[in-house]
């Protein structure tokens, strides 16, 4: 069965999603994601979908609950590469993907995760 | 039969529809000349001459293709030139009377004869007449499309305000095709630059009503899920007041009064500021530039 | 309205959603719609496919190009001999609260067409059409 390969940078995770997925690919990614921020500690993960041609509510609800999940694992999630005609066409839908981060490019997603992980730190280091 | 209209002295059936053309109020010698009414002419008389000794009188079957391959020429080009439909359907009109003559000098001691090819010739020529019509029609209403979507594209202009600030300067009523294209445009001009933040001014946009609110508001979100903010600035007062009155809800959208506000709310998103410099930090354009030994130095 | 090109594709795995997915946005491409338009198509269709397996238990979709003179477009029609839905004004008011479940696939599908249409009865299936213009 095909998956959708998960690759470490450093603290981060890169998913890049470049095959029109069907269902159970998708429920696999939850499954290995989910695994790997633990196994790799991972502090960020970037989701590049900018190969992705349609995002239809069930993958939109994908990118929301593996936000949500690794949020829950102390990660940082951010969408990155959304093209216009899909964006238009969530929005159509009436899908905003409440509660997940976005970013143009993999770059900008890079440096959003440096800056919130930074800004948590530094929470973190004032509650102490 | 109507094969025996021709080959004899064709030239003068030339001649004679020629004169009418010209006489008549369809003749536009500012938009086409003698000549070149001379060649279509010429090219329609041997074209209509070959499908009519087909035997067939079915302008729209294959026998008939050379003719309204003429026609079809000839009334795009007159659709791009701005002659009107009835001058162009003068053309095929004006042929009736040389015809008609012609089938009077051939048929006068048989007055059933007369009357059968009259009627024959002319239902044909009425036929052609409207498809004359129907093509320049459909030449005009290509014509159209193609200028609104020109209009359309030129009036989304991109522009780049700073490295990774986009403004939109919305000027003109927003239909929804118009809308669609200002999205599509935008968005993908945020792709193309990498740019973070955009403002899409609607100083020039006369009324906000519901629907183009709702468009904004789509604009702003699907941006949103790019990864990119939108600013929407130039909300005049009575705009402002018609926004509230429709109950339009903005939710987290950023509005901003003017331009000048929202890039600086931009600036400020991005790191950067506006400093006015004291007259001592400036430097001289002398300095700058020492071989052209300015004045100022 | 004359049908241009039509087929017909079964709907009983989830490779088969995305076998629909490549079957509608070729017919788009091949009708001419811009990128947005096959986006918003395909994104229906994969709404609509996906209801027929999970809650029709499986069924076919047909893919008809139609047009006549003045305007060309696409019309899907999906089918299923499943439970069928006994309050359909329900399924389709679907928005955030149902998302994920046939709420928003309806509603979304319908919002993502020009023209939509449901016929459903309990115990016997369930018929959408849609079609959008281009």
């Amino acid at each position: 069965m095909e998956r959708i390969p998960i690759l470490k940078m450093g603290e981060y995770l890169l998913v890049t999603i470049q095959v029109d997925m069907h269902d159970r690919v998708a429920m696999t990614l939850q499954d290995d994601l989910t695994a790997r921020i633990v196994s790799a500690h991972a502090k960020g993960v970037l989701i590049d979908i900018s190969a992705l041609e349609i995002v239809d509510s069930f993958i939109g609800r994908m990118l929301g609950d593996l936000a949500a999940m690794s949020r829950v694992l102390a990660a940082e999630t951010v969408v990155v590469g959304m093209r216009p005609a899909v964006a238009i066409t969530l929005v159509e839908l009436g899908l905003s993907l409440t509660g997940v981060r976005t970013a143009l490019n993999v770059e900008r997603g890079m440096e959003l995760l440096r800056r919130r992980i930074a800004e948590q730190g530094r929470d973190g280091a004032g509650s102490d | 039969m109507l094969t025996e209209l021709f080959g004899q002295d064709d030239a003068a059936i030339l001649q004679r529809w020629m004169d009418n053309q010209l006489a008549g109020s369809g003749f536009r010698p500012d938009r086409i000349s003698r000549a070149e009414l001379q060649e279509n002419a010429t090219q329609f008389l041997s074209a209509f001459r070959r499908a009519l000794s087909s035997g067939s009188t079915d302008i729209h079957g294959a026998d008939w293709a050379a003719v309204r391959h003429v026609l079809d020429v000839l009334s795009a080009s007159r659709a791009e030139r701005g002659f009107s439909p009835s001058e162009t359907a003068t053309f095929i009109f004006s042929l009736k009377q040389p015809l008609f003559d012609r089938i009077r000098g051939l048929h006068e001691k048989d007055g059933v004869k007369l009357a059968d090819t009259t009627w024959e010739i002319n239902q044909i020529l009425d036929k052609l007449g409207l498809y004359t019509a129907e093509v320049f029609q459909r030449s005009r209403d290509a014509i159209i499309a193609r200028q609104q979507q020109e209009v359309l594209e030129l009036s989304t202009p991109v522009v780049a305000l700073w490295d990774g600030i986009l403004a939109l300067p919305l000027i003109g009523t927003l239909d929804s095709a118009r809308t669609q294209i200002v999205m599509e445009t935008l968005l993908q001009r945020i792709v193309d630059s990498g740019a973070a933040i955009a403002i899409i001014d609607i100083t020039g946009v006369p009324t906000v009503d519901t629907l183009t609110a709702q468009h904004l508001l789509k604009t702003v979100a699907a941006a949103r899920l790019m990864g990119a903010d939108c600013i929407i600035s130039g909300i005049r007062p009575q705009i402002a007041q018609t926004i509230v009155h429709l109950g339009v809800e903005l939710g987290s959208v950023v509005t901003k009064a003017t331009l000048a506000d929202a890039f600086r709310v931009a600036l400020q998103r991005t790191g950067l500021a506006v400093q006015k410099q004291l007259p001592h930090e400036r430097k001289p354009p002398a300095e700058r530039d020492r071989t052209s030994g300015g004045s100022e130095a | 309205m004359p049908v241009l090109i039509s087929a017909t594709h079964g709907i009983h795995t989830p490779e088969d959603v995305v076998a629909v997915r490549q079957a509608v946005r070729q017919r788009a491409v091949e009708l001419g719609f811009n990128l947005v338009d096959q986006t918003k198509l395909v994104t229906a269709a994969s709404e609509l496919a996906r209801n027929t397996l999970q809650y029709g238990g499986g069924g076919a979709v047909l893919i008809e190009g139609i047009g006549d003179g003045l305007r060309r477009g696409l019309r899907l029609t999906f089918e299923d001999k499943g439970p069928g839905i006994a309050d359909i004004d329900e399924a389709l008011r679907g928005g955030f609260s149902t998302a994920g479940g046939l709420g928003l696939g309806l509603s979304g599908a319908r919002r993502l067409s020009n023209e939509f249409q449901i016929e459903s009865r309990p115990g016997e299936g369930t018929r959408v059409t849609i079609t959008r213009w281009r």
